[in-house]
């Protein structure tokens, strides 16, 4: 309990760097989660509302990619990033570019396969009306999007813990370089590998609390909205 | 006035999904004017019959023609009121809007539209309450409100009271009535037999997915001509 | 492929916006960053010149693999042998010495080696075999753990083969190869740097130290434009020639821990 309050009186002495560290986090991970949510909601009504050859094992795959490991996310972005690598001339790698990109690749999968449940289930219960009504398949899943906001919302939550909590992709792609790429997570792994304990268990506090704020102001959007709309 | 798209004609329609038919062999003519009922016992196929003519389930043999070949056209000239009904997370007006929008009614009409088929079924003052904390009654008056902006031919109506209140299926069939008033066509399921008589002038009576009979709904009930609809009139009301 | 050529290359302008254009990325060690040197001698050399110093602390292995990659324009790390082939496989344009600190052979204060406070670290070495007293090695191609199993070779011991349950191969990081060591009550080979900055010492303290064998090269090295065509050669050999200069061996000097200096320049000896 001790080291938690020297972890956190620590933590205050670096305000600057710690500022910097705590918005390099949020804007990587924001980001990512931003991406993986263009893409991975309409991956998700299209898999929930069309039926195609080859739509089960798509479902699986996708279901399979949630749990790909960070670090292995983070070597293939990295072979791909690297100046040896196909899309080296972009100058990528050792960038918070890179660390969006290897996140929105792992986080991608959670969005797209929570999001297809969620709007499959809607889909059940609302396919009947909307094609009474003569809605087509494009406006029936945005429909269904809009309508099943609240659960979808859930799915983007899980995305965020994901990103805000990995480590591996974010260090190999990034290098967790001083004032560059250094996040919350490599910042931990850092003060950890000195033998600098209490720091990182600060560091993991703030962390920690940083994730429980972001989900709690999702819920009372949440709620806030329920009432309005049923 | 656009040409209408009765008759609906069912050319030896048969049904089966998994190989074991729901529905075989019908063949109707579904003529504007009267208003239908499709009776029968549960499981007689009645859901997928009106599934079927409405155009949400292909059939596996046979054709299902209206007179109206194009499907845009085709699709909103009809609508259908489903026994539980399934409202968006939003207002009851903007539901009604919704299905407006869908039918390519004209932005600047759809507002005062959508309230006036409110006001007909009775539910101007929950206007703008979330659709989806009305009551059973409630919803299944705005499903009717929905269809009603949309000023519909033809009318399928699935055993639309079967989940309802004394008082909310009187409403319900109030409703229907100034449908019909209306000169929209009704065509209703249902294993009611006071509904049926109350609501309908004809009935084709349905058993294991086969039409047994078609008559109009005096000479139905004073004699039916099959043994089977015998039978079920005898079942629903025993002390016949 | 054209549409996530063009999204990517959004990226690459957003993170390029965002950072000064004038950098360079040096390949370093992770014992050299947690030393705390580079924190000491970048602002110094960013001052000077203007030029912002990103420092990717890895493993020697990684290290010189981005250099071979020409994913950094700058390496310095400490493996002489390795940076001598890395020259001549073409990858590099020069290896000149820039400093050295020395390892110290870490051990428990209950010493069942009985090596504590001797001078010869490959005597050492045996002893700690011998008493099959528990030995943690990084087991990373470190730095660090190539200088081990030279100390190894030394004391005439074919590790691979001889080892047994008290050697622990632990493919860490110094840091957490320390931990390990501070828990298990273990010998490991450190370098200075790492353990004066080491918090989580246990019953641990420095054996043996002072062993010229213990000395630990710094080498710098251009990466290769000639390999490598995008590499920044002005600023990089910027930096380069400051290391070298009087200015940066002084500042390299002047870096202490508690009191204690960790790095001797030694440039153009």
């Amino acid at each position: 309990m001790g080291a938690i309050g020297e972890g956190l009186r620590r933590v205050l002495e670096l305000d600057r760097e710690l500022w910097h560290i705590v918005a390099l986090s949020l804007e990587v991970s924001l980001s990512a989660v931003v991406i993986a949510t263009a893409l991975g909601l309409p991956l998700g009504a299209v898999l929930a509302v069309k039926r195609f050859p080859g739509r089960r094992t798509i479902i699986v795959l996708l279901n399979a990619l949630m749990g790909l490991p960070p670090v292995v996310v983070g070597l293939l972005i990295y072979l791909l990033l690297s100046r040896a690598g196909p899309l080296g001339e972009l100058g990528l790698l050792f960038t918070p570019g890179a660390m969006i990109i290897a996140q929105s690749v792992l986080v991608l999968p959670i969005i797209a396969a929570l999001a297809r449940q969620a709007l499959e289930d809607a889909w059940r219960e609302y396919e009947e009306q909307l094609r009474s009504l003569g809605a087509r398949e494009f406006a029936a899943a945005v429909t269904l999007i809009w309508d099943a906001r609240f659960s979808l919302v859930t799915a983007v939550l899980a995305g965020l813990g994901r990103a805000a909590a990995e480590v591996g992709a974010v260090m190999i792609v990034g290098g967790n370089i001083d004032g560059v790429t250094r996040v919350m997570t490599t910042a931990i792994a850092l003060e950890t590998s000195k033998g600098d304990l209490p720091l990182a268990l600060g560091l993991g506090f703030v962390l920690i609390t940083l994730v429980l704020l972001l989900n709690a102001a999702a819920q009372l959007v949440k709620e806030t909205a329920e009432r309005r709309f049923g | 006035m656009a040409a209408s798209i009765l008759p609906l004609v069912l050319e030896n329609v048969g049904y089966a999904p998994r190989g074991e038919p729901l529905i075989a062999g019908v063949s109707l003519e579904i003529a504007a004017g009267p208003s239908t009922i499709i009776l029968g016992a549960n499981g007689a196929g009645k859901s997928v019959l009106m599934r079927l003519m409405h155009g949400l389930l292909p059939p596996s043999s046979g054709r299902v023609r209206w007179s109206e070949s194009d499907a845009a056209s085709l699709r909103r000239r009809q609508a259908m009121v489903f026994q539980r009904p399934v409202m968006l997370r939003r207002s009851a007006l903007a539901n009604v809007i919704y299905a407006m929008k869908l039918a390519n009614i004209r932005a600047g009409e759809r507002e005062s539209q959508a309230l006036a088929a409110l006001d007909e079924v009775g539910l101007r003052h929950l206007a703008h309450r979330p659709a989806r904390v009305l009551s059973g009654g409630e919803q299944q008056r705005l499903a009717l409100a929905r269809a009603w902006a949309l000023h519909p031919e033809v009318l399928f109506l699935d055993e639309p009271t079967a989940n309802l209140d004394p008082a909310a299926v009187r409403e319900i069939e109030r409703i229907i009535k100034a449908f019909d008033a209306a000169g929209t066509k009704i065509v209703m399921a249902t294993h009611n037999l006071g509904q049926a008589r109350r609501l309908g002038d004809e009935v084709i009576y349905l058993q294991a997915g086969r039409v047994m009979e078609r008559a109009p709904i005096a000479s139905f009930f004073a004699r039916p001509a099959t043994a089977e609809a015998a039978a079920f009139m005898k079942g629903e009301l025993p002390w016949v | 492929m054209g549409l996530i050529r063009i999204a990517l290359l959004a990226f690459a302008f957003a993170g390029a916006a965002q950072a000064q254009d004038k950098f360079i990325t040096v390949a370093s060690t992770t014992s050299t960053e947690q030393s705390g040197l580079f924190k000491h001698l970048l602002p110094i050399f960013e001052k000077k010149s203007g030029i912002q110093v990103r420092v990717v602390a890895v493993g020697t292995g990684q290290a010189l693999d981005i250099g071979r990659r020409g994913d950094a324009d700058v390496l310095l790390v400490h493996a002489k042998p390795l940076e001598e082939k890395f020259i001549a496989e073409g990858y590099g344009v020069k290896r000149q010495d820039v400093m050295y600190n020395d390892f110290v052979l870490i051990g428990p204060k209950s010493d069942r080696a009985r090596v504590a406070g001797t001078r010869d670290v490959v005597a050492a070495f045996r002893k700690v075999k011998d008493a099959q007293a528990p030995f943690v090695s990084r087991g990373d191609r470190s730095g660090t753990h190539f200088a081990e199993l030279e100390i190894w070779k030394l004391a005439g011991i074919d590790i691979a083969k001889e080892k047994g349950p008290w050697y622990r191969d632990t493919g860490q990081g110094m840091g957490p190869a320390l931990n390990t060591a501070a828990a298990m009550n273990a010998y490991i080979l450190s370098d200075r740097g790492t353990w004066l900055s080491f918090k989580n010492r246990g019953e641990l303290a420095v054996a043996v130290e002072g062993d010229r064998r213990l000395f630990n090269q710094y080498g710098v090295m251009l990466v290769n434009p000639a390999r490598h065509p995008h590499v920044k050669v002005a600023m990089g050999q910027a930096f380069i020639d400051w290391l070298l200069s009087t200015e940066g061996q002084q500042a390299i000097g002047d870096y202490k821990i508690n009191g204690q200096q960790l790095f001797f320049p030694n440039a153009g000896s």
